[in-house]
């Protein structure tokens, strides 16, 4: 849960508490700044300017700086696999919305003993790794799976059907995987629903429709918002589920990057792919902050 | 709530199953656990994941308590960007972060990849955690005390060892043990910073899971996920007893 206390303009709590700092505060915080100077700045940094290298065919990084990687990655066949990751990513996010908005505001709406244990129930899968959860549908879907194991034995089919290794075992796979990201900032929301708002709603002569879509939807925006970006960004470049489930066959931007640079040896490319996944990502989390601010 | 749960009860009701395929129950059996427990390179993995993230957790913990102090208590310039800064690795594509870490380590500060890179790595994304959660409790924290001491003429050191630290240690707790759960799942950022002597469980898991149907992984699997509910309903009733 913590993960959605997204950084707003601080106030200063009341209290002369917060001085200036000294030195030996500045001493005491500098590991943190170096560590963000180092390894989150700097890298994202370079990844950028190699994105305008060249390679030697070793995969050698030549500083010839151009910019034919750009020119390479805006082929169609490249933004085309962005496109189709975006793609996944929002049908995951549309369907992670409409399982579960339903299932939070059942739990945020439940007597209140019945929500620790009903939250625990939806977030325990969650903790086990998320390996192991894709493969329990891999155990499932597979060619020698249970699910064509069963259809076989039913007599509904002669012979085992693919249904792993396709778009839809892909958005299946990421939207298992992600759903706890939108159920809890969703539940936390209308946890704090108040009831005579939607009372009010009924006296003033509104049908169960209209309070639920003129009133408990907006009072409940800043959860699904933050649910939204939750499983949007991650599910965009995920890559470990998306190759496992979809073997392969409609490859991922987050699969195309890391076999640019591992197999294909060739980083700056890698890296401009990697730079334009970067600016898809700055420009979610941009929507999603100036979203926010309006709403404050 | 039965989407959730039906793939991994199958899953673990069949790791007992005898047969090396899915497609017929063909007995009760315990033999893929007796596999796994002599698989040496499982048990090699499972250890370098231990090791890396004890390391990770240790700096996390580290990195986020003394940063969320220094920001709660000290008003430095650039405050939102540095706020900014802290969020960014908890929701940026790992996909990114794994690159991006591998060119400085390879191009540029010419570190050989193992364990040192995959703790740096992992530290990377896990000490905001730790940070933000610390950060929640101190909003909580009453100034007044910490005065109180520092008037009684106890030094800074002291009225933070000795107010603040108990005072913010269930925050620090929740948020180590989210850096090690973290890092114990990660595989994304891992496969790029990782060398050949530090595999760690996600990266042979990936191995395994991507070549398809192992009943050695199927079991593998059931001990995690029996090994998380025990946890969970052993965290769930400590917090019961505290409420009383």
């Amino acid at each position: 849960m913590i993960g959605f206390a997204a950084p707003k303009g601080e106030k200063l709590p009341k209290g002369a508490h917060r001085r200036a700092p000294g030195l030996v505060a500045w001493l005491i915080l500098s590991p943190l700044l170096i560590w963000l100077l180092l390894f989150v700045v700097a890298p994202t940094a370079m990844l950028t300017l190699i994105s305008f290298a060249e390679r030697d065919p070793l995969g050698r990084i030549i500083w010839n700086f151009n910019l034919q990687n750009y020119v390479r990655a805006f082929d169609w066949v490249w933004i085309k696999i962005l496109l189709e990751s975006v793609y996944y990513a929002l049908l995951t996010t549309v369907i992670c919305m409409a399982i579960g908005y339903p299932t939070a505001y059942f739990i945020g709406r439940a007597p209140e003993r019945w929500r620790g244990i009903l939250l625990m129930l939806v977030m325990v899968p969650f903790w086990t790794s998320f390996l192991i959860r894709t493969y329990a549908w891999i155990n499932i879907l597979s060619k020698e799976g249970l699910l064509n194991s069963l259809l076989l034995t039913c007599g509904i089919l002669e012979e085992p059907v693919a249904i792993l290794y396709s778009p839809f075992a892909i958005v299946l796979g990421l939207v298992y995987n992600f759903l706890p990201f939108m159920i809890l900032p969703i539940y936390t929301s209308v946890e704090k629903l108040d009831n005579a708002m939607i009372e009010a709603a009924y006296d003033l002569g509104a049908g169960p429709l209209r309070a639920f879509s003129k009133v408990i939807i907006p009072l409940t925006r800043p959860g699904i918002a933050a649910g939204a970006m939750l499983v949007f960004v991650p599910s965009i470049a995920m890559f470990a589920i998306t190759t496992l489930m979809g073997g392969g066959t409609n490859p991922t931007i987050g699969e195309v990057i890391f076999k640019q640079f591992t197999s294909g040896r060739n980083q700056p490319f890698g890296a401009a792919l990697g730079t334009l996944l970067l600016i898809v990502f700055i420009i979610a989390l941009w929507l999603t902050h100036s979203q926010r601010e309006r709403e404050d | 709530m039965a989407f959730l749960y039906i793939p991994i009860v199958l899953l673990m009701v069949f790791s007992f199953n005898s047969s090396r395929l899915n497609l017929s129950w063909e007995g009760f059996s315990t033999k893929w656990y007796e596999a796994l427990l002599t698989n040496k390179v499982l048990l090699a993995a499972f250890q370098n994941s231990l090791v890396v993230a004890s390391a990770t957790t240790v700096l996390s913990t580290l990195l986020g308590t003394l940063g969320a102090w220094m920001l709660y208590r000290y008003r430095f310039p650039f405050q939102r960007a540095l706020a900014l800064l802290i969020f960014i690795p908890m929701v940026m594509p790992e996909v990114l972060m794994g690159v991006s870490l591998l060119v400085l380590f390879v191009q540029f500060l010419n570190i050989p990849l193992g364990f040192t890179t995959m703790i740096i790595a992992h530290t990377t994304f896990c000490f905001p955690f730790v940070l933000v959660a610390v950060q929640a409790r101190l909003q909580g924290l009453d100034p007044s005390q910490e005065e109180a001491a520092m008037d009684l003429g106890a030094t800074p050191f002291q009225s933070f060892w000795k107010i603040t630290l108990p005072f913010l240690m269930p925050a620090i707790v929740s948020g180590a043990l989210m850096s090690f759960t973290l890092s114990l799942d990660e595989y994304i950022v891992s496969v790029f910073t990782t060398g050949s002597q530090s595999q760690t469980l996600p990266l042979k898991v990936y191995g395994m899971a991507k070549v398809g149907l192992n009943p050695q992984l199927n079991a593998l699997s059931s001990i995690f996920i029996a090994a998380t509910f025990a946890v969970a309903l052993a965290g769930h009733f400590i917090g019961k007893k505290k409420n009383l």
